[in-house]
């Protein structure tokens, strides 16, 4: 489960922090107690930053920086596109072996593929990724409201 | 085996682990491959022997029928091994009378059962607006949640004991948190968190004093300690049989006999009644009138069954037993660098459940890495989010023992622990 892909996130975590967004949110994990605060910050219909603060297990903690890492700069379609793959690999209990294709998509995210194995850990991938997409719908709401 | 753990095994007062470990098949195991399952996840729940095993299986393969107003062999069978299993749990608590004891689901239930019987009670017993309630911030969710409700319900106040930073009661403002106004104090005998053993008698004196009723939660002393329901003075005492070697399903509640006449049913059905009419019923004496509907049966055989192999090996001897084990986790623990623990820090009246926190590493993670050992322990907040939140801390690792538990695994968890820091170090 533990990858050094997913180790070296863990450890030097990309994007890490509150920085300035149209949408925050904060999601909670309540078997383990982790916990995440992110905003996204639109350019448009570019993903302009993800910055978040958090505590929690590696696995949360390196997922947020893979998210960061993975959505910042991409348009939404395209980052949606990813997280809806990401959702389908940390669903599939192990059966899924990402090909090159899913690697392409996924990139430092295949690294999970391992966790979902491990139900009780799948929630702590996914966190910062419901997260994301929670506040990027409000981002995107509020963004087309004004 | 290392010098530190011949030293263990030298250690006075413990069982005959050898033989017992003999009784619980499932110590055999493997995991993960060819690791030798350590399990050390006795507060959440116990591993259960062959000889309870075995007369879970007889009850199903030879007496199994529904209990009670049966006429045929099977049904008085069954009858009398339910009936019997209460008469085992009422000399296990020392009971004055079988008809004290209550077969719930399990101590959640029971402890829901207590406050809802309060709150339909008329006086002297209601719990309304006027009056308060007392709990204490190292309560399980299952004796916070049930008197939130009862509060929101009635109006009633929700007041309680807070905690010391070495992780016992603060009871210093006993008599502002238990007044004239106070109706119940329910409070743990053992905290499955922190794994403090509280005092009993300072709390019931104070509650008898103003008149309350007292409440206590033994769901983690009943499997560990002499449980005597006359010694702790209290009103009702709930536990559940799972944690104690019995099976899933079944739990207890023991109450004073006049209570338990005074107070009202909380849930309606078969067996709680004395005569039904469509207009209204009345209902059957305790501890019927608060077993609605086909009980546990099988389980409560079970428990039985628990109860006996307890018996046996006797609670005193498995309560020394537990002590050493303690005594010496907590000392190899306090070895291992960054681990604090959290709760009392010596083996003085605390029980066999010690939770801890390594480092930064989050104890997911450190559960984890310990099971790929084939460690068993439990991380989270253990259903006890408030004593987190009071340790500003967002969970811990728990690691619990048992009367299987040998010096041996306390080892194998400090060595695993050494792993975990060198993997995220």
């Amino acid at each position: 489960m533990y990858q050094d892909v997913i180790l070296d996130h863990y450890k030097h975590p990309h994007g890490r922090g509150l920085r300035d967004g149209q949408a925050e949110v904060h999601h909670v994990n309540p078997t383990c107690g982790d916990e995440i605060t992110l905003r996204v910050r639109m350019d448009g219909t570019v993903i302009g930053d993800v910055s978040y603060e958090g505590q929690g297990c590696s696995i949360s903690q390196a997922s947020a920086s893979v998210l960061n890492e993975l959505l910042v700069g991409k348009d939404v379609g395209e980052a949606q596109k990813i997280q809806e793959t990401f959702l389908e690999l940390m669903q599939s209990k192990g059966q899924i072996e990402p090909d090159d294709a899913m690697e392409e998509v996924l990139e430092d995210a295949v690294a999970f593929a391992g966790v979902s194995k491990y139900p009780a850990r799948v929630k702590c991938a996914l966190l910062s990724w419901m997260a994301w997409k929670d506040a990027t719908a409000q981002a995107l709401s509020g963004t087309a409201g004004k | 085996m290392t010098t530190t753990s011949s030293a263990g095994l030298a250690l006075p007062g413990l069982l005959d682990t050898e033989a017992i470990r003999k009784d619980f098949p499932v110590l055999d195991r493997l995991v993960h491959g060819d690791r030798k399952l350590v399990y050390l996840d006795n507060a959440a729940t116990s591993q259960k022997p062959r000889q309870v095993l075995d007369v879970l299986s007889a009850y199903y393969e030879r007496h199994n029928a529904n209990v009670h107003r049966g006429v045929h062999v099977l049904a008085e069978e069954a009858t009398a091994l339910y009936e019997g299993a209460r008469d085992k749990v009422a000399a296990f608590i020392n009971a004055p009378s079988r008809d004290e004891v209550i077969f719930t689901k399990n101590a959640s239930e029971s402890l829901n059962l207590v406050a809802n019987m309060l709150g339909w009670a008329d006086e002297p017993y209601r719990v309304d607006r006027d009056t308060e309630i007392v709990i204490t911030e190292m309560e399980h969710h299952s004796n916070i949640v049930p008197w939130q409700l009862l509060s929101q319900r009635t109006g009633a106040k929700l007041k309680w004991f807070g905690l010391t930073d070495d992780g016992r009661l603060d009871l210093s403002d006993i008599e502002q948190v238990i007044t004239e106004k106070t109706k119940i104090v329910s409070f743990v005998l053992v905290s499955n968190i922190l794994g403090t053993v509280n005092p009993v008698e300072a709390i019931v004196r104070r509650a008898q004093d103003v008149g309350a009723l007292v409440l206590i939660d033994a769901s983690q002393a009943a499997p560990h300690m002499v449980l005597d329901v006359q010694a702790l003075g209290a009103d009702f005492v709930a536990f559940t049989g799972h944690k104690m070697l019995g099976p899933t399903g079944i739990g207890v509640l023991w109450g004073r006999q006049e209570l338990l006449e005074d107070l009202p049913p909380f849930l309606g059905g078969g067996e709680m009644i004395e005569t039904v009419s469509m207009h209204s019923s009345t209902y059957a004496p305790a501890p019927h009138k608060f077993e609605a509907g086909t009980p546990p049966i099988a389980q409560a055989v079970g428990l039985g069954a628990a109860v006996d192999y307890l018996t046996a090996i006797g609670m005193e001897n498995i309560a020394a037993h537990e002590h050493a084990i303690t005594e010496y986790a907590v000392r190899r623990l306090l070895e291992v660098p960054t681990l604090q623990i959290v709760g009392p820090a010596t083996g003085e009246d605390r029980g066999a459940a010690i939770s801890f926190t390594l480092g930064d590493i989050h104890p997911h993670d450190v559960g984890q890495v310990l099971d790929e050992q084939g460690i068993a322990v439990r991380v989270g907040h253990h259903c006890a989010r408030p004593v987190c939140l009071r340790y500003g801390i967002p969970a811990t690792t728990r690691a619990s023992f048992y009367l299987y538990s040998t010096p041996g695994e306390v080892d194998a968890l400090v060595d695993g622990l050494e792993q975990v820091r060198n993997f995220f170090g």
